[in-house]
């Protein structure tokens, strides 16, 4: 059998910033996709154009941004799409749940009304129908008396709790795509786990692929089913959790996960850190980005290693491993 | 919300007895007294006068005494105009400069905020630029050279509508409503498009965007509210600028409202009549401000004071 025609795919994706320093390359030849139902992460550290790949494929790049490629919904290209055919799209079929709860919701409406407009605006449904879908989805987000949370305003509300209503909220109209940009990062340890578990439980409910966009290491192991490593604006490494886990093929993904505390090392393991910083946007060096901070760098690095792949779709972009 | 509103309207009094005390000082430091004149008075009648009017008592007789009066809205009679009280020069004085203040307010708040959203949401355009220019010029120029600009264009030159005076018609309040309200309308257009544009940049519209609403809709419902917030704040004290304010503006059409009432009490040292005006604006002040406070608060939901507390 075939495998499932993807659901997401984006081809070459390049996204720069106009700055009076010069143009900002954010996101480089980028290139992944997504089946219907999985779950995928992309994983790096800050600046590495994680976010500005989602930005990019929901149209939500700021003024002085631009791209190139292609990202096929469907089969359709999201990014020659003019804002009201992206409309469409986003909020019914794409959701997207950002990084600060503390902000994306608008402190002025109550939460009730936030959640209605979409779910009115995309299914035409009547405010009475459209404000039981809304407590309903408070309800399966587990949000304590929906009834009463759907009349209150956000400022009411802790973090967790409003991330919980910002997950609600990207739920409404059943998206087949949700992109979460760092759902956890403003939250409390044991909030993160508990927002972590309540979307590993919606998806499995709701057969929503999800692009998860973090830098912990932890939440994709419990939540994903394939890791893409990105590493100034390229994708380094891409694999299943296992093998991106155990098996890891390029030096700064080693270095990740050296760099997080693990239970099961000896305890007087020093943590690693990576030396050195990532490269400057603005002026990227030739051949391999990582290779001023590789450990493990030598001559060939100078060239741009091409993305090699293992049998079993294993995927990086690392001379080390070739099996010449 | 009721108690909040009793406690604001209590804190008035001590507001309002300050600004009676400051005012009463000032007055009386002022060189000169009401009966100062070119020809001398004859001693004998300047004595009877001053004692007619109270003034031969000590100061803090006076002023007590004066505290007395407003207590029960007594303002006394007017020195200089003879046979008026000053509760009736200043109720004669309050519609026509309430009508010019307010419906000045009114045209800046309208025009002001609607030229600046324009040219907040075409940021950096032409049009962004034009606006905002005539904006300046508007805040730059004064309005005592502005009013004989139109006056000569618009009454002289055109003959559209009366140079000065006023009989309760609309041709008589144009120019001298269009005069006062112009620096404000810049004002409220700049200030409108700075909120607007930083509302425009806030995380909450770009999650509105997300969820795939009509770029019309994200402004109505999600930017227009927050963008006008600093407005509505400086709406109060705006208001009460402008129906006192407004001295300059009656001075040049020959309107009869309190402003001239002001100027040549003080020009006087019409004692009673000042102190009226005084209390008047800073009651029509503090009102105002109390006014916006509620708006600002119906409006903005985290300040909203009735939360079970």
């Amino acid at each position: 059998m075939d495998a499932p025609a993807p659901l997401l795919e984006v081809k070459d994706l390049d996204v720069g910033f106009d700055t009076p320093e010069g143009e900002v390359h954010a996101v480089n030849r980028l290139n992944f996709s997504i089946k219907p139902g999985e779950t995928l992460a992309l994983v790096g550290e800050s600046g590495s154009g994680k976010t500005q790949t989602a930005m990019a494929i929901l149209g939500l790049l700021a003024e002085n941004g631009h791209m190139r490629g292609q990202a096929l919904f469907k089969g359709q290209d999201l990014l020659k799409m003019t804002t009201p055919e992206l409309n469409r799209y986003r909020g019914s079929e794409i959701a997207m749940i950002f990084q600060d709860p503390m902000t994306s919701l608008n402190p002025y409406l109550r939460i009730g009304k936030q959640m209605v407009e979409v779910v009115m605006h995309h299914q035409g449904r009547a405010k009475a129908d459209a404000r039981t879908r809304a407590v309903e989805m408070l309800r399966a987000v587990r949000i304590p008396d929906p009834e009463r949370c759907f009349r209150q305003y956000p400022h009411e509300f802790s973090g967790g709790m409003r991330q919980r209503v910002m997950v609600a909220m990207g739920l409404l109209c059943a998206p087949d795509l949700l992109i979460a940009d760092e759902p956890t990062a403003a939250l409390d340890v044991t909030v993160q786990v508990q927002i972590t578990h309540l979307m590993s439980e919606l998806r499995k409910r709701s057969n929503t692929a999800i692009i998860l966009i973090t830098h912990d290491l932890g939440v994709v192991a419990g939540l994903c089913d394939r890791v893409m490593v990105m590493y100034a604006g390229e994708a380094v490494e891409c694999g299943s959790v296992e093998q991106v886990y155990y098996d890891p093929k390029h030096p700064y993904t080693q270095g990740l996960l050296d760099s997080v505390p693990r239970l099961d090392r000896p305890e007087d393991t020093d943590l690693v850190a990576i030396a050195g910083n990532p490269p400057n946007l603005l002026a990227l060096p030739e051949g391999c980005k990582f290779r001023d901070r590789c450990p493990r760098a030598f001559e060939a690095c100078r060239e741009k290693p091409p993305m090699q792949l293992t049998e079993d779709r294993h995927a990086y972009r690392c001379f080390l491993g070739d099996p010449k | 919300m009721a108690r909040h509103s009793l406690q604001r309207l209590l804190g008035l009094i001590p507001t309002l007895l300050m600004l009676i005390t400051v005012a009463f000082l000032l007055m009386r430091v002022a060189p000169g007294g009401p009966f100062d004149s070119d020809k001398l008075l004859p001693p004998d009648i300047e004595a009877n006068l001053n004692a007619k009017y109270h003034l031969d008592e000590s100061l803090p007789q006076q002023y007590f005494r004066y505290l007395g009066q407003v207590a029960v809205l007594d303002f006394g009679p007017s020195i200089q105009y003879k046979d008026w009280t000053v509760r009736e020069l200043i109720a004669q004085g309050i519609p026509v400069s309430s009508t010019i203040g307010l419906a000045a307010m009114l045209l800046a708040f309208v025009l002001g905020t609607t030229l600046g959203i324009t040219a907040a949401l075409k940021q950096n355009t032409r049009a962004d630029y034009l606006l905002m220019g005539v904006g300046m010029l508007g805040i730059s120029i004064p309005n005592f050279v502005i009013a004989p600009i139109l006056i000569l264009l618009l009454a002289v030159y055109a003959g559209w509508l009366p140079a000065g005076g006023w009989d309760w018609g609309i041709a008589s309040m144009v120019l001298p409503v269009v005069t006062l309200s112009l620096p404000v309308t810049a004002y409220i257009a700049r200030l409108t498009r700075a909120s607007m544009i930083e509302v425009m940049h806030s995380n909450f519209i770009r999650s509105a965007r997300a969820k795939g609403l009509p770029e019309s809709l994200i402004i109505r419902r999600h930017a227009l509210r927050p963008a006008l917030l600093p407005v509505i704040s400086f709406l109060g004290p705006a208001t009460a600028a402008m129906i006192s304010g407004s001295v300059v503006i009656e001075r040049i059409f020959s309107i009869p409202g309190l402003g001239s009432y002001f100027v040549q009490g003080a020009l006087n040292r019409d004692y009673t009549l000042v102190m009226g005006v005084v209390i008047f604006y800073g009651v029509a002040i503090i009102v105002l401000n109390f006014l916006v406070d509620l708006v600002y608060a119906w409006l903005n939901p985290r300040v909203r004071y009735d939360q079970n507390r």
